[in-house]
């Protein structure tokens, strides 16, 4: 028996453990390359309009630091700047949890001891999690070469492409692997991670925003810092339009030397210890948290702090592109059509954010969910039985954490108004007016996250052991009605499903009081029926 | 007066019958042991007690009161250990007791700070970190700090360690001695054997038998092996022995324990020479009912010894 044995085996369990998980990710990465193929392919059909498009996005500093540089006019150049983005950070994410959910996680609930019994050497979990996870990013990286080739693109190209996507999932895999070394728990090993992430993206943004324009104005040179991230690696490679393939060096040696650190640090630890030791708590609780209402804030903060953080960013980034909407899109006819067609108005920049503001009230939808969502975790875990059994009653436990995420969400739509009315209002010289109009844009959306989130109380309250499922389902719902029911032409009654087809685009469109009123009735009855139901049920423990 | 009153309660989960027409009465003042094998609806039993979950059939009462309808105002007048305590993972020790203490309406900091000592607790850890056994001392120390009427505990010390199991025991002492009611669902049959004023053994979702400890040892064989001067016989005709084996001058039998007067009177005749009687331990008591298949053994009825 050697440090390996029994890889094979793990290998065979992390990929049944993560079926489901897997499947989703092997037919998202390519579903999300070929749609948004799609839609550059109809909106830069010609050479002509994709000159543009590469001398506008080599031009603006944001462009260059969100979607990476402007790699020429060819077809594939366009499709990689617009998905890269998206894609990278999906693969570096997804590989950076399967690793820690294989390695640390177990160690943390204790399966890891079990396994460690048997015939399983001191180096076969993380192998397996790494094998699982490198797997995973090869046949999601094949499936995206063959759609991209089936799409009409060229075959060295689309190959360059996805293999420099795969390239960052194992990066960052070997990344996770080390820091499932340096925390003792997964929280702290994906937060390491996820930070990693954020700064190899920072990293490459300010790589690019940095950068050069090349003679021709079609593509861009990178400055240093990008040469740092294995974000910005993969850009190097400059796929579509060069094909460097020697820059897959750097992702290989980076990810076998950070194997290599994690294998050492593995023999150099005990079985469920990390090296960073686990931070202390205080001896005896504070008096604000001594009250359901006290619990559900320390319980819902983290996750508010960390979806305001990212509203706040995306708001930034979103305001402060808005002045150069006319330019980037005056170039293209087609896509000022479609801005205008979603946000119903003629002046470019307020329907631009409209559908801004119409985007983050669904991304906040997603904020509502998951802390409603937090009732049906809390009685999963079990926390439920021991709280009910003291002096708290169902209504004021519910009520807590009703109002922590209804209180978030409102505040979080507030922010997200504010932010991107900042970030316009400094590129346009009027923050004082964009500030205001903005944030009270963003403030009339939250009715319809409200809708959401008290139709999850319903779920909860009737079929607590599906809450979750049927929760992400209805906010998937409302998302394709409003990505695709513009484009594909539904009938009004199917998009009135939807709570967000109801809200007025703001400020594109004047603010119109009825449906916010209606809409928050709705979101107050639905909250009320969710809550009598719960009254009235056995606590679905376990 | 009685803390606890369960009759003919009825619990279903689907097709399962959880609980089938469960009685159990715990009067006030008293520890009671809650015994019976996993998946018997002892903490479903709990549950329902707690209001947690709904019955289907049955009354009960605790405290005086409906458990689903006054559960709130009831809850200021019980602490609840549950079987497997689960605690929020980014909170302390230290945070979880005092949280469980001012929601159940306070708790005595003196006895809170003497209590984490006895347990050898560390309250600065976070909860995540905890074994199963610290786990249950953060949600004892959390109980037993409480002043209250009543006492819920559900297999508590499964997870502790013999010195600790010692420091439970204590503690538990501590409350009958206050004349506190204790409802004790446990497997450790040393613990209840020492703790318990009454005990009560449930199978499949009915309770089997009830009493104390005496009178469940009353309502079973006593097996007893004799040394006489001449081989016994005649032995097996007598009413209430079972189980008759003569080797020599040594019989073992077993013998009812209302029968026992005709049966010594009968070995007197063979002349004595030493007699033992054992009493069947608690463990073995309750082994009996986990062997047996309920369909072929009454609840009080005598059955055939095959544990030894």
């Amino acid at each position: 028996m050697n440090g390996f044995t029994g890889t094979l085996r793990l290998t065979r369990l992390a990929i049944r453990r993560d079926r489901v998980k897997l499947l989703v990710w092997a037919v998202a990465v390519p579903g999300i390359g070929a749609t948004i193929m799609q839609s550059v392919a109809g909106l830069y059909p010609t050479e002509q309009d994709r000159i543009s498009y590469a001398i506008t996005s080599a031009a603006s500093v944001v462009a260059r630091a969100f979607n990476g540089p402007a790699s020429g006019p060819s077809l594939g150049a366009v499709v990689t700047a617009e998905t890269y983005t998206s894609l990278a950070v999906l693969a570096a994410l997804l590989s950076t949890f399967a690793v820690v959910r294989h390695t640390r996680q177990n160690e943390e609930t204790g399966r890891s001891e079990l396994l460690g019994s048997a015939v399983v050497g001191r180096h076969a979990p993380l192998s397996a999690a790494l094998l699982a996870t490198a797997g995973a990013n090869l046949v999601s990286g094949v499936l995206l070469a063959l759609v991209f080739v089936g799409g009409d693109l060229p075959l060295s190209g689309s190959v360059a492409f996805a293999a420099a996507i795969a390239g960052i999932g194992i990066s960052f895999a070997a990344i996770a692997a080390v820091a499932a070394q340096i925390s003792g728990t997964s929280r702290g090993a994906n937060g390491i991670a996820a930070a990693s992430v954020g700064a190899a993206f920072l990293l490459r943004a300010a790589g690019y925003a940095w950068g050069d324009v090349s003679a021709d104005g079609l593509r861009v040179i990178s400055a240093w810092p990008s040469w740092l991230s294995p974000l910005g690696w993969a850009n190097q490679v400059r796929p579509f339009d060069g094909n460097r393939w020697w820059v897959f060096a750097l992702t290989a040696g980076f990810s076998a030397a950070a194997v290599g650190v994690a294998f050492l640090l593995t023999t150099r630890r005990d079985l469920g210890s990390g090296l960073l030791a686990v931070r202390r708590g205080p001896a005896t609780a504070a008096p604000g948290l001594l009250s359901p209402l006290g619990l559900a804030w320390r319980l819902q903060r983290g996750v508010l702090l960390g979806w305001a953080i990212g509203i706040a960013v995306m708001g930034l980034a979103m305001g402060s592109v808005g002045n150069e909407m006319e330019s980037f899109v005056g170039e293209s006819a087609q896509a000022a059509e479609l801005i205008v067609q979603l946000g119903g108005t003629d002046q470019l920049v307020d329907a631009f954010l409209g559908v801004v503001m119409a985007m983050f009230a669904l991304a906040v939808a997603g904020y509502a969910t998951q802390a409603v969502l937090r009732l049906r975790g809390e009685e999963a875990l079990g926390t439920l039985e021991g709280l009910l059994a003291t002096v708290v009653s169902r209504p004021r436990w519910l009520l807590g954490h009703l109002l922590c995420a209804g209180l978030g969400t409102v505040g979080l739509l507030a922010l997200a108004g504010a932010s991107t009315g900042l970030g316009y209002g400094l590129v346009a010289g009027d923050i004082g007016h964009e500030l205001g109009r903005m944030t009270v844009a963003g403030l009339v959306q939250a009715p319809g996250a409200l809708v959401l989130a008290g139709l999850v109380v319903v779920f909860f309250g009737l079929l607590p052991r599906w809450s979750v499922a049927l929760a992400w389902s209805a906010l998937l719902l409302c998302v394709l009605l409003g990505q695709l029911g513009a484009l594909l032409d539904l009938p009004q009654p199917v998009l009135n499903i939807s709570p967000f087809t109801h809200l007025p685009a703001v400020p594109a469109a004047d603010p119109t009081v009825t449906p916010l009123v209606v809409l928050s009735l709705v979101a107050v009855a639905l909250a009320g029926a969710g809550l009598a139901l719960f009254r009235r049920r056995d606590l679905a423990l376990g | 007066m009685t803390a606890i009153s369960v009759a003919g309660l009825v619990k279903t989960f689907g097709t399962t019958r959880a609980l089938d027409g469960l009685d159990l009465t715990v009067r006030a003042g008293e520890v009671h042991g809650f015994l019976g094998p996993n998946g018997a609806g002892k903490s479903t039993t709990i549950r329902i007690m707690l209001g947690l979950l709904r019955r289907d059939g049955g009354r009960v009462t605790v405290l005086g009161g409906d458990p689903w309808r006054d559960a709130v105002s009831l809850h200021r007048r019980l602490a609840y250990v549950p079987g497997d305590v689960n605690l929020w993972p980014n909170l302390s020790g230290g945070e979880a007791i005092d949280l469980f203490g001012a929601l159940r309406g306070g708790l005595d900091r003196r006895r809170r700070d003497e209590l984490l000592e006895r347990f050898d607790l560390d309250p600065t850890k976070k909860c995540r970190t905890y074994s199963k056994g610290n786990r249950q001392k953060v949600a004892l120390v959390a109980a037993f700090a409480s002043d209250v009427e009543l006492y819920i505990l559900d297999e508590p010390t499964s997870g502790l360690d013999p010195l600790m199991e010692a420091v439970f025991q204590d503690h538990v002492r501590q409350l009958r001695d206050a004349g506190r009611t204790v409802l004790l669902s446990s497997h450790v049959m040393a613990e209840v054997e020492a703790l318990c004023d009454r005990v009560s053994i449930i199978r499949s979702g009915r309770t089997v038998e009830s009493g104390t400890l005496a009178e469940l040892r009353h309502l079973t064989r006593t097996p007893m092996t004799v040394e006489t001067e001449r081989p016994v016989d005649g032995l097996a005709d007598l009413p209430g022995v079972y189980a008759v084996s003569v080797e020599g001058t040594t019989t073992r039998f077993e013998v009812e324990s209302g029968t026992l007067d005709p049966v010594l009177r009968h070995l007197t005749e063979f002349g004595v020479r030493s007699l033992t009687s054992t009493p069947p331990t608690l463990e073995e008591l309750f082994l009996r009912h986990y062997g047996d298949d309920l369909t072929t053994s009454e609840a009080a009825r005598p059955v055939a010894a095959g544990v030894r």
